[in-house]
């Protein structure tokens, strides 16, 4: 009976009760694997089975958390003997960059990796490896100096008439710094290379020995366009490694922030995509509905972009009734106002021109970079984090995930407009069933977990741009061992890549907005 | 889009009135400017963004400073895609070590007179990244600020304040703007 039951689990399941499970990690769970192991997810992962939700490392540890095949997640990690382990990204290429940047900061090494080249680490830091042990307490010490800064080694692209156009890291326009390398052929674009890193701020180094309540505001300030789903993916870990819940109150409130994030990041993507399109009438006016949205979070939350609002424990400002009323009023404004701009963008043929069949991504590569957001749904992938794993209170709330197959420009745009429809009537049903009560309980930080013993958690949350994933380890005295933040936008940037090959050079600011990737999320 | 257009003829403009200067950046200013570089810019300022490393908060709040509400270009303010066509660097964020080499290459390539103003807490002293082994900790360590301009991000309406006083300051002369 016993194998019977046993048989019958998820593989991902099974491949973890095989490992040894660590103690106190909540709320999926995680077991130290051997090499063996390790392997066989690589195998799933590589066959299409599983989905890579994240990778990254500590000191001769390297973890990975990853999604089964019945949508359940799990974490495993392998002890590294002299940071060697093997290579992720040599049979599933979504890994690439984030096995570049464990190596970066921890000093793994990967073997097999195809791609050594470095990644966050630009020869600029003045040490080598600044999160391997003994790197930050001895400071950049005499053996740590690292080479010069050698040239970046693009990728060739060989052909006749063949030409390169460096972009960035300083943009035209008021954006984040990367680099962009294309190489064209005529107008056409054979290859894009993106370069990241430029705004690595070294957050994870920092949070590490940090009080809960810094590594919080420095959670919110990872990207600042999500700094409401940031803060709720770290309090919703530190939550779970601590076993503290938040009061019902703050959970519809946190919902509630997140939603008008959503709302305010859809309204000005939607008019910016067709601002690339030299569209600067859906532009204006969908910025308009951008600044209500902000000005009704000032007015209900007491700021803009509800930036340090969410907090371990639950939020940290209640909503009045002049709040409320604000709320309403926008819900109001952007129903009478929206449907117009909605039929504007789809009966202008120029603008259609544009957006239609360009930049597009085959369902196939979303599936396999486990796309999230609207770049994930344009392109045929049915997820998101609010419904699997879901959390609280979406449970209780009704709302659609609008899913597209087209994967162009178009269809990115498409999948937002029904998202500022489905983020609407959540609003209103948050606000019709928001229950009273406390908004904050205290986290258990003074006591801690006692001396020796580590809390760990895990939260998924649905940003506006797609699954935000935060796990993080709470050592002795309630301080953050390890925090671990990753970004949608690490599985998007490559898509990027893949989605402008063969469109023109013109088109690529059209594609890119379409994508809205976050640089600093990404570089951390 | 007509019926769009056409209602925009007949709504009353969303544009608000304009903030007073700051008066804590017209004295920041007092301090900053000389007498030669006033009258320089008449009413017109070109304003280069620089992202040194922010989250992003300062840019979306620039961003809105050209919405309806704020509508920057009636002051004669003006974002430019070139270091080339700017009079003002406004540098954001608290200066990652991998864009310091950026961030100098574009203040050499902005012409003289210039000024350099930075967005936002971390772009004063590094803010909440400062002590990381990857950031410079803000912009003055790396370039002659001339004026700072607080917030977390700061709102539009701040942004403008500080922007104002620039203007102010450089072309009235600072003195007669601070009385």
């Amino acid at each position: 009976m016993k194998r019977m039951s046993k048989r019958s689990l998820p593989a991902l399941t099974g491949l973890i009760e095989a490992g040894r499970p660590v103690e106190h990690h909540a709320p999926a769970r995680r077991a130290m694997v051997a090499p063996k192991a390790w392997n066989l997810a690589v195998e799933q992962l590589a066959e299409g089975r599983w989905s890579l939700l994240g990778l990254w490392g500590e000191p001769d540890i390297v973890h990975m958390a990853l999604l089964g095949e019945g949508r359940e997640i799990g974490m495993i990690s392998l002890k590294c003997p002299g940071g060697r382990y093997p290579s992720v990204g040599q049979l599933h290429p979504p890994a690439l960059r984030l096995e570049r940047a464990a190596a970066d900061l921890f000093g793994l090494l990967p073997q097999g990796l195809p791609d050594t080249r470095r990644w966050l680490d630009h020869g600029q830091w003045g040490v080598s490896h600044p999160l391997a042990p003994g790197t930050l307490a001895a400071g950049a010490s005499a053996t740590r100096t690292p080479p010069p800064a050698a040239a970046y080694r693009f990728l060739p692209a060989e052909g006749d008439s063949l030409h390169q156009i460096p972009v960035g890291p300083v943009h035209a326009g008021i954006i984040e710094p990367g680099h962009f390398r294309f190489t064209a052929s005529g107008e056409t674009v054979v290859r894009l290379e993106e370069r990241l890193g430029y705004v690595h701020k070294g957050i994870e180094g920092l949070m590490a020995g940090s009080p809960v309540e810094r590594a919080a505001r420095l959670a919110g300030r990872t990207s600042g366009d999500s700094t409401v789903a940031y803060s709720l993916a770290f309090a919703r870990a530190v939550e779970a490694a601590l076993g503290v819940e938040a009061p019902p109150r703050a959970v519809w409130l946190r919902a509630l922030m997140a939603e008008l994030e959503r709302l305010a990041n859809h309204l000005g993507d939607i008019g910016a995509i067709c601002n690339d399109a030299a569209f600067a009438l859906m532009h204006a006016h969908c910025g308009v509905l951008r600044e209500r949205v902000l000005r009704a979070g000032d007015a209900a939350f007491g700021h803009r972009l509800m930036r340090d609002r969410i907090v371990p424990g639950g939020v940290a400002s209640d909503l009045g009734e002049a709040g409320t009323a604000a709320i309403r009023a926008l819900v109001a404004e952007i129903r009478q106002r929206f449907p117009h701009l909605v039929e504007l963008y789809d009966n202008t043929a120029s603008l259609q021109d544009r957006t239609v069949a360009t930049g597009r991504l085959k369902p196939a590569l979303a599936r396999q970079y486990a796309a999230g957001g609207y770049v994930g749904r344009a392109s045929g992938r049915d997820f998101d984090a609010r419904r699997s794993p879901g959390y609280p209170p979406y449970d209780e709330l009704a709302f659609d995930v609008p899913v597209l197959q087209e994967g162009d420009v178009n269809a990115r745009v498409w999948i937002r407009i029904r998202e500022v429809e489905q983020s609407l009537s959540l609003v209103e049903q948050i606000l019709q069933k928001l229950p009273g009560g406390p908004i904050r309980v205290d986290i258990a930080e003074p006591d801690g977990p006692r001396e020796g013993m580590a809390l760990e958690g895990m939260a998924l949350v649905e940003g506006f741009r797609g699954d935000i994933l935060a796990w993080l380890r709470i050592g002795a005295g309630g301080i953050i061992e390890r925090c671990h933040l990753r970004d949608p936008s690490w599985f998007q940037w490559p898509l990027l890549e893949a989605a402008i090959e063969g469109n023109i050079v013109a088109d690529f600011p059209l594609c890119n907005k379409s994508f809205n990737c976050s640089y600093s999320g990404h570089d951390l | 889009m007509r019926k769009l257009l056409f209602e925009s003829l007949i709504r009353p403009p969303l544009t608000e009135r304009p903030p007073e200067a700051s008066d804590a950046a017209v004295d920041e200013l007092a301090r900053a400017l000389d007498g030669a570089a006033r009258k320089r810019l008449g009413r017109s300022l070109s304003i280069r963004a620089i992202d040194a490393g922010s989250c992003n908060g300062c840019e979306l709040e620039m961003h809105a400073l050209s919405n309806a509400f704020y509508d920057i270009e009636r002051f004669g303010i003006r974002f430019v895609a070139s270091p080339r066509h700017a009079d003002v660097l406004l540098v954001t964020g608290p200066v990652t070590k991998n864009m310091r080499e950026a961030l100098k290459r574009t203040w050499d390539a902005t012409p003289n007179p210039k000024w350099v103003v930075a967005l936002g807490d971390c772009a004063r002293n590094g803010g909440c990244f400062a002590g990381s082994y990857a950031v410079m900790g803000g912009v003055s360590e790396v370039l002659p600020v001339d004026l700072h301009i607080p917030g977390c991000p700061p709102p539009p309406v701040e942004i403008l304040k500080g922007l104002l006083a620039l203007l102010d300051g450089v072309n009235a002369g600072t003195g007669a703007a601070r009385g």
